[in-house]
């Protein structure tokens, strides 16, 4: 397999790209309007709003018409996606008869004819399939962990009240789809987890349960260390999207605050307190202030299961957070807030510098602080595991990659191609330009590696190859 | 107050002996520790009685007057008789030589036969000590000290009297031991007892001081290291340990009673006569009586009743009395019959009406795992002694002795972990805080867990469902990697499916479980995987061609076998320059197998050279 060379070269300065972007994004039950007349109760939520109604009716009733039909050819797994020339829809019914449909322009190339004239070019085959499946299915995660399933509203004030939720959840949350910086981590979900040595994670543990023992009303904890996750109390796919939203939202914005310095103050004031730099990123901003809303974010867990609801209360002191996440029946007042800092914070600020000294041991130990010559991405399915030197930063507007969009289409590609079979596989693909991507399956992990050396062959790729996993995967069982 | 209470008791078989009346004069000599009853001068009779004395000795000998004292030599081999006060009698005739004399005016005398020390007191007050020390036939003299008298005495009469000084061995140390009354003029709030520590080289030095905080009347005995004073008013004792701390003004440490004050657990006296006879209930016994008399270390005679006891210290009740946990710990690391009662201990502070918070019950691991890695590294360096040869062994060298403060991984597992975990009413999230808090103390202390710790923290989250959280600790090797626990894990795929590749990754990283790592992959019908992994290492060469020959088989999957049997005769080949199975290798019936699906000309023609 090998990737179409790149259009970026000659005539760039004529043409002009667009890349995908949102159309529209639309929620409905069949069961909701099944007489004719009545189809417009099938539509939960639509955007853009401003679209006419019979519109949105018919983009609903082509949407159920495609899912009925191709469900007579496979009853268990109905259309995923839709291929057009201009976009592609994207099908997901997370609960019984609620389906979400996310409709994507593709991207498009604008050029000059020699009339003068714009001629547009819809490239059909850009966009992965997994990726904005993936996409989708995230957008009813966030929605869920933050309100709850869509039958539970239903249940809880009917249709009018899910209808209020979606409008006000998706009517923010779209905003912040950025779909032309969509990509393989967006398929894996992943969690990236700080590397520590045995004696600092038993110290986390210790403190996490201390914490718990001490804040009795605390059911769950969360710790994180420069973004990257080293305990959860919770389960894996609750922590999954409860790590997306910290990651993506909830840490970015407070970055630029203490890169000022404004929000770390050291609480010398405070008579009989240590000083720490703990604060809180949810909740009361200031502690000192009586009138201090205690307001915190309330998230959804184990919805198959429990049904729990819970406030989520984030704390941080440098580089250290934590989540505790409490009973949402019981309400936190501002003295508990107020014994949380002066319990949590002394005893986070001096781990938070422990972790960060014995990293940088480490660091020095293993000699890794040289920068990786690989560029990389790992992903274990059976930990959600992720680690990508390709990736710079996450921001909340755009994941940043060093590497061309092509070669990481090339990555989707092959992550595509290891999904249809369940046997180890090993991809070596030559792109363009003295790029080699190579792409390994064992078992549950998968491993995607970007070379780029000059006129190597496939026998030197793989050994390069190998010499990576013997470096950075020696203590997996990773096949060769 | 209730019976637990009572934290000093006296031993249940106590020496008796009878008892002091105007015909039977009572002697006790220090250094054997024997008791003397000497009838009528000695005409009717005299018995000696030790505490380990199974048969008494008795005799008789001619009454020559007034016995002023009576003692053996050790080992009972000669008698030495006191009449008069210049005047010793050794009953059979022996020569006695001058080893060597030394002239000082002396008040009194103290020996100790344990630190085989003698001090002397001189000058006017009395209060100038002077030790000399015994050893293999030899006397020397250590510097003298001064004790420091309560208040500047007016007099010029004797102000240190032998009654408030003894000597004692604590922690292995010789001390002696002042009991300073309190003085009017001082404004300190009660009597002190006063440790100097008198070292076999050096200068005597003060270094304890014992808070009283009453006054009167005061006796002093040393049990298992702990020195316990007894107070006849109140006819209490309490208990200091030098060990603990106490307060440190630089050049002394001031220590509190550990305990509150209590009395002596009450003591019956067994009615004497033949057990049939005896009908009446045991007549208790009157303790802190002022015919009581006290030596060193822990021995009360009482002469009027005819009983001589050890002191023995109770370690039970102190664990109620001592709410201080880390204290607590402290102090019961030190005593020598320790190891039942810290155990209790730790399942109190684990059960759910004691519940200990969990930086409490930390504590105590960490004390429990700070001695029990002293032991460790003792046993380390010893061996290491031992293996670098006789000719460089010192014959100082002794093997450590493991004390019951020893509380070692095995210890805690039986007595408290394994019933802890087992209890149903304990909240899953203690439970696993408690383990992970020991096996964090135990890393603390780079001490290597055992795997049936880690064994218990998976039955525990296995139980309990908590499979994420067990991936976690794996994931970050909190629970180190052995054969016993990649197997557990293997066992556990059925419930949790990750657990495959977790055990896996362990046996790789164990890097001896390479067969084990082959029949896991082949049990899984991944017989090309196995074989990748083996020819990875470099082990294709050593393995059974029909063990792989049987699983490809077992998968129906023709074109595997295809593969793996190809594979084979390449082997065959390279190893032996024919591809052909030897009959050793029991592979017939795959070849059978092979041809029937392929056909014979399928199979790989020898090559000639």
């Amino acid at each position: 397999m090998a990737a179409a060379a790149a259009g970026a070269g000659a005539g760039a300065a004529q043409e002009k790209q667009f890349p995908p972007a949102l159309l529209s994004f639309f929620i409905y039950n069949p069961r909701f309007g099944p007489r004719e007349g009545e189809e417009e109760n099938k539509i939960l939520f639509y955007y853009p709003n401003e679209v006419e109604k019979n519109e949105k009716i018919r983009n609903v009733g082509l949407c159920e018409a495609i899912v009925q039909f191709t469900r007579t050819f496979s009853p268990s797994k109905p259309a995923k996606s839709l291929h057009t020339q201009k976009n592609r829809q994207f099908f997901n019914e997370p609960e019984e008869n609620f389906w979400m449909v996310m409709v994507v322009r593709n991207p498009i190339i604008e050029k000059q004819s020699k009339d003068g004239k714009p001629v547009v070019e819809y490239q059909e085959e850009e966009l992965l399939d997994k990726v904005y499946s993936s996409v989708l299915q995230q957008c009813y995660s966030m929605y869920k962990l933050f309100n709850g399933t869509f039958l539970r509203a239903m249940e809880d004030g009917g249709v009018k009240l899910l209808k209020e939720r979606l409008e006000k959840f998706f009517h923010r949350y779209l905003q912040t789809l950025h779909l032309q910086s969509c990509d393989l981590l967006d398929i894996f979900g992943g969690i990236s987890f700080f590397p520590l040595d045995k004696m600092t994670y038993l110290k986390i543990q210790s403190f996490i349960n201390r914490m718990e023992e001490s804040l009795s009303i605390v059911k769950y904890t969360a710790f994180l260390y420069n973004d990257q996750l080293i305990w959860s109390g919770l389960e894996q796919d609750d922590m999954r999207i409860l790590y997306k939203y910290l990651t993506t939202s909830l840490f970015p914005r407070h970055i630029e605050p203490e890169l000022a310095g404004r929000d770390s103050p050291i609480r010398a004031e405070m008579p009989g307190n240590l000083q720490h730099y703990g604060r809180f990123l949810t909740g009361p901003l200031n502690l000192n202030d009586p009138e201090a809303k205690c307001r915190f974010p309330k998230i959804f867990v184990n919805t198959d299961d429990t049904y729990e609801a819970l406030h989520l209360i984030v704390y941080k002191a440098m580089s250290a957070a934590v989540c505790f996440m409490i009973d949402a029946s019981v309400q936190p007042t501002l003295d508990f807030c107020r014994r949380l800092d002066s319990i949590v914070g002394p005893q986070l600020t001096v781990l938070a510098s422990d972790i960060c000294e014995q990293f940088n041991i480490n660091k020095r130990m293993s000699g890794s602080e040289k920068e990786p010559q690989f560029k990389f991405i790992y992903f274990n399915h059976m930990n959600l595991a992720e680690k990508s030197t390709i990736h710079m930063r996450k921001t909340p507007s755009v994941s940043l990659t060093s590497v061309h969009p092509d070669l990481m289409k090339i990555l989707g590609d092959i992550n595509s191609d290891f999904t249809r079979v369940d046997e180890d596989e090993e991809i070596i693909v030559k792109a363009m330009s003295d790029y080699w991507v190579v792409g390994k399956k064992s078992d549950q992990r998968e491993l995607y590696v970007i070379l780029n050396q000059k006129n190597a062959n496939l026998i030197e790729v793989n050994e390069e190859v190998k010499k990576l996993c013997a470096t950075q995967f020696n203590n997996i069982f990773f096949l060769d | 107050m209730g019976q637990e209470d009572y934290y000093l008791e006296l031993c249940d078989r106590p020496v008796h002996f009878e008892k002091a009346n105007p015909v039977n004069c009572v002697f006790f000599d220090e250094a054997n520790k024997q008791v003397f009853a000497v009838r009528s001068g000695g005409a009717t009779g005299v018995v000696v009685k030790g505490p380990d004395d199974r048969n008494p000795i008795s005799f008789r000998m001619e009454d020559k007057g007034e016995v002023k004292c009576i003692k053996f030599s050790l080992e009972n081999k000669i008698l030495a008789v006191q009449r008069t006060s210049k005047t010793v009698v050794l009953p059979e005739k022996r020569n006695l030589k001058l080893l060597k004399s030394q002239n000082i005016n002396v008040n009194w005398y103290m020996y100790c036969p344990e630190g085989a020390v003698i001090l002397l007191s001189t000058t006017v007050l009395g209060n100038v000590l002077q030790p000399f020390y015994f050893r293999a036939g030899t006397m020397s003299k250590l510097p003298k000290f001064e004790i420091e008298l309560p208040a500047a005495p007016k007099s010029t009469k004797l102000s240190l009297s032998e009654r408030d000084i003894a000597m004692a061995t604590i922690y292995g140390q010789l001390y002696v031991l002042f009991l300073r009354h309190h003085s009017r003029t001082s404004n300190s709030t009660g009597a002190e007892v006063v440790l100097y520590h008198l070292p076999r080289e050096g200068a005597c030095k003060k270094m304890h001081i014992l808070k009283l905080n009453r006054t009167g009347k005061f006796a002093l005995n040393v049990v298992d290291n702990l020195v316990v004073v007894h107070h006849q008013d109140t006819e209490t004792s309490v208990i200091f340990d030098i060990k603990l701390r106490g307060e440190f003004d630089g050049t002394v440490t001031f220590h509190h009673p550990v305990l509150p004050a209590r009395s002596i657990q009450p003591y019956q006296i067994p009615v004497a006569g033949p057990a049939p006879v005896t009908s009446q209930s045991p007549i208790p016994c009157k303790l802190y009586s002022s015919s009581w008399i006290v030596f060193q270390p822990d021995i009360i005679i009482s002469a009027s009743q005819g009983y001589l006891w050890n002191l023995q210290v109770k370690l039970q009740p102190i664990v109620n009395l001592l709410p201080d946990k880390g204290r607590l710990m402290d102090f019961l690391l030190q005593r020598k019959e320790c190891k039942m009662v810290i155990l209790s201990v730790c399942s109190q502070m684990l059960s759910e009406s004691d519940r200990a918070t969990l930086p409490v019950i930390a504590t105590v691991f960490d004390k429990l795992n700070h001695e029990y890695k002293k032991y460790l590294d003792a046993e380390q360096s010893y061996t290491t002694a031992v293996e670098a040869g006789p000719s460089r062994c010192s014959p100082l060298l002794k093997r450590p002795v493991r004390t019951q403060a020893v509380v070692d991984q095995s210890d805690m597992y039986t007595h408290v972990l394994s019933v802890f975990t087992e209890k149903k009413e304990m909240p899953h999230k203690f439970v696993i805080a408690v383990l992970m808090e020991y096996i964090r103390s135990l890393n603390q202390f780079q001490i290597t867990v055992q795997h049936y710790l880690h064994e218990l923290v998976i039955k525990t989250l296995v139980q309990h469902n908590l499979f994420y959280m067990l991936h976690q600790f794996l994931q970050y090797h909190v629970l180190s990697d052995s054969k016993p626990l990649a197997c557990l894990l293997l066992s556990l795929e059925s419930f949790y499916p990750p657990a495959h590749q977790l055990s896996l990754d362990m046996l790789k990283r164990l890097s001896t479980a390479n067969d084990e790592i082959v029949e896991v992959l082949l049990s899984k019908h991944q017989v090309l995987a196995a074989l990748r992994f083996i020819r990875g290492i470099g082990g294709h060469d050593n393995i059974s061609a029909r063990k792989f020959l049987d699983a490809a088989k077992q998968t129906e999957d023709n074109m595997l076998f295809y593969t793996i049997f190809r594979f084979f005769e390449q082997r065959n080949q390279r190893l032996r320059g024919n591809p052909n199975f030897t009959p050793g290798e029991h592979c017939e019936e795959h070849v059978a197998f092979f041809k029937q699906v392929f056909g014979d000309q399928a199979l790989m023609r020898p090559t000639t050279f």
